[in-house]
């Protein structure tokens, strides 16, 4: 059975709508919405591939930790644990002003907000910023 | 956006995307909106068979360059001085709007005063463009009802893009077109949400919905509903950053989805920071080049693993819908900021992600009348004040956000890097359709890769002459600061004088090249312009 989803083009800022076909529990095409988008049907040449990097095996599968000059693979518990470590102990030694912090013009608005509130609440910087200025 | 905020108040893009089709007159620049917003230049192409004509101003000649009505092929960062002419031109031929400068800006006498210099003969020693071209260009856009600009990164990756922006400004304020269906100004956002990020406050200086961190009334407000005290001074942007981190000032960074080692102008100095940090954190999809750099790498889930808001280019507010559950460990970013917060003894405890949002709506005038139940349909463009507001099609009308639009006399600003006898070429860089920004996603693609497998500079078969370079040879691209290796791909599209190189690959990142000026009043890094020489791939100089 196939289950469909309309969601966002991942992309470009056009905000095209497009449909997610799902087959168990893999998504094996993108179709462009009709109804209720701003695209009316089409999609450009990368909204048609938008699931295709989903899947790709190289995804990061896990939480890694430095270990010297490679990385080991780590629990939530561990990497969140040691994460939180260092950033409290940085913000005692150092304050606010020695952390920056890049969100991302890729991440959904509620995480950009939380990404400022994490920023300014938590780490008492106003040090945040994403790439895409403009 | 630091330019339409002092002009207009509001930095967003004025129209919507169907207002397109409904214009008469279309002025493209510093946009190759063809390969970077492929469904606004498809809506372009589709004005210009309705009759709408089409100025481009762009040193390559675009997709769209090539359908225009007059195509403006000037010189990566004259832009100033062009549309300066232009406004000459429509002022001494008495195209102005004046019931509009009269009820709705103030400060024209100045602008007049400043503008008066510019004439197109002027213009054209600097921008390279005819000045009989500028004038033809300037009548049409003048001589429109309703006319658009859509600009893009090429505006504003300049050390002057708070300038061109403003010039910009000035020639919408100058002939009334803004405030209607089909008229005004679009800054065309290249990631799908950096509208979103910017309204949501992802920004050093601002809160969300734009509210300043300096206004002691606005850290109250959000002292109270976050219950703790709101740090009083704004931060640093991105490329401020990296320099403090470079001096051992930002001891600790945080990089969610940004992968700023292939993307921010520079990079060795940018390479140079992440490895003096105490800590680095990590959060991405896949392993990025900065993820080398990281002390924990936390596994991110993809958009169709979460639910959400994008907030489009047109300020169009649309529902994200989780469409499988998160693949492996990854986990989504705002669950996994929430665990982090708790675990630093600040807890944030949202069920979902439409809790969130209501937590925005609630604090953030532009999105008070956002709630998920409102966008199930098409979604509803902010600003989006209360609840039974319908949402904002276009900006402006009646009156400004700032109130009165203001002109702000600009000059036009060279390039802080010359070109000279060592560095002779232009280098300007940018997107091409088949990749998105770093790569990171578009890479993983088979497909895509195969139309576009890798790096390539642009150049004029004049140039290529030159220097005794033919399609297809392995080059070196060098400027004051870095070198690259890739092959050249020589075509009558770029202007002579001027290369270009796309930014997806970081196997021959166009950014080791580029130099990091930036805008006093934006902190837009200058990656659109910086000179360079090259040689063929053979030859010694290369390694010099
Ligand atoms: S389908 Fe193409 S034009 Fe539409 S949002 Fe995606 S990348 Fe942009």
């Amino acid at each position: 059975m196939t289950k469909y989803v309309k969601t966002i083009c991942p992309y470009c800022g056009c905000g095209c709508s497009i449909i997610l076909h799902v087959k168990n529990g893999k998504i094996v095409r993108t179709s462009p919405a009709v109804n209720d988008s701003i695209n009316k049907g089409t999609l450009c040449i990368k909204g048609m591939l938008a699931h295709e990097f989903v899947h790709s095996p190289e995804r990061l599968k896990m939480p890694l930790i430095r270990e010297n000059r490679s990385f080991k693979e780590a629990t939530w518990d561990e990497a969140l644990g040691m994460v939180a470590e260092k950033f409290h102990n940085i913000k005692e030694k150092y304050g606010g002003s020695a952390f920056g912090v890049l969100s991302s013009a890729r991440a959904t608005s509620e995480e950009n907000y939380l990404i400022s509130k994490f920023s300014r609440a938590v780490l008492a910087t106003n040090n945040i910023d994403h790439c895409a200025r403009l | 956006m630091a330019g339409l905020a002092q002009t207009m108040g509001a930095g967003a893009m004025t129209n919507s995307i169907d207002e397109i089709t409904q214009t008469q007159v279309l002025f493209v620049i510093g946009s190759n909106t063809t390969e970077q917003h492929p469904l606004i230049g498809s809506r372009i192409v589709e004005a210009i068979k309705k009759g709408a004509k089409l100025i481009v101003a762009d040193p390559r000649k675009t997709h769209l360059a090539e359908r225009a009505y007059v195509h403006l092929c000037l010189l990566p960062g004259t832009d100033a001085a062009l549309i300066n002419a232009m406004m000459n031109v429509i002022i001494n031929d008495g195209l102005i709007n004046e019931e509009f400068i009269k009820e709705r800006t103030e400060g024209f006498e100045q602008l007049r005063q400043n503008i008066l210099q510019w004439t197109p003969e002027r213009a054209e020693r600097i921008t390279g463009v005819k000045a009989e071209d500028i004038r033809r260009a300037a009548r049409i856009y003048a001589g429109a009802e309703r006319a658009m600009i859509l600009y893009c990164m090429g505006i504003t990756q300049h050390n002057c893009s708070t300038d061109n922006v403003i010039a910009l400004s000035n020639l919408v304020l100058l002939t009334g077109n803004v405030g209607k269906p089909g008229a005004g100004l679009c800054p065309l956002r290249g990631q799908n949400n950096v509208q979103g990020a910017c309204d949501m406050g992802a920004l050093p200086d601002v809160l969300s919905g734009y509210q300043k961190v300096k206004d002691p009334r606005v850290r109250e407000k959000f002292s109270r509903a976050w219950g703790v005290e709101i740090p009083e001074i704004p931060g640093l942007t991105v490329p401020e950053m990296f320099e403090a981190a470079e001096k051992g000032i930002i001891k600790a960074m945080y990089i969610i989805g940004e992968n700023p080692v292939v993307s921010e102008a520079h990079l060795s100095h940018v390479e140079k920071a992440l490895r003096n940090l105490e800590f680095l954190v990590v959060q991405d999809i896949f392993f990025t080049e900065t993820a080398r750099f990281a002390d924990v790498v936390l596994p991110a889930c993809s958009f169709a693993e979460k639910d959400g808001t994008f907030t489009g280019t047109d300020r169009r507010v649309q529902r994200l819908r989780k469409a499988i559950e998160p693949l492996w460990n990854s986990k989504p970013d705002w669950q996994i900021i929430s665990e982090l917060a708790a675990r630093m003894g600040y807890p944030m405890t949202y069920a979902d992600p439409s809790e969130i949002m209501d937590e925005i709506a609630s604090f953030t005038p532009s999105y008070g009348g956002i709630s998920y139940d409102r966008l199930e349909g098409p979604g509803i463009q902010v600003p989006c004040p209360h609840k039974d507001h319908p949402g904002t099609p276009y900006l402006h009308k009646g009156s400004f956000a700032r109130g009165k639009g203001k002109f702000i006399p600009v000059d036009y600003t060279p390039p802080a890097e010359r070109t000279d006898e060592k560095y002779p070429l232009v280098l300007t860089t940018g997107r091409v359709l088949f990749h998105y920004h770093t790569g990171t996603m578009t890479r993983k693609i088979d497909f895509l890769n195969k139309k576009c497998p890798g790096p390539f500079v642009e150049i004029n078969p004049a140039d290529a002459q030159k220097l005794g370079i033919s399609d297809g040879d392995e080059v070196y691209v060098k400027s004051r600061r870095g070198k690259i290796k890739l092959p050249a791909r020589v075509t009558g599209k770029i202007k002579q004088g001027v290369v270009f190189v796309p930014f997806h690959f970081a196997e021959a990142a166009a950014n080791y090249l580029t130099i990091d000026a930036l805008d006093p009043v934006a902190k837009t890094p200058q990656l659109k312009f910086c000179a360079v020489n090259i040689f063929a791939g053979s030859e010694e100089h290369g390694d010099s």
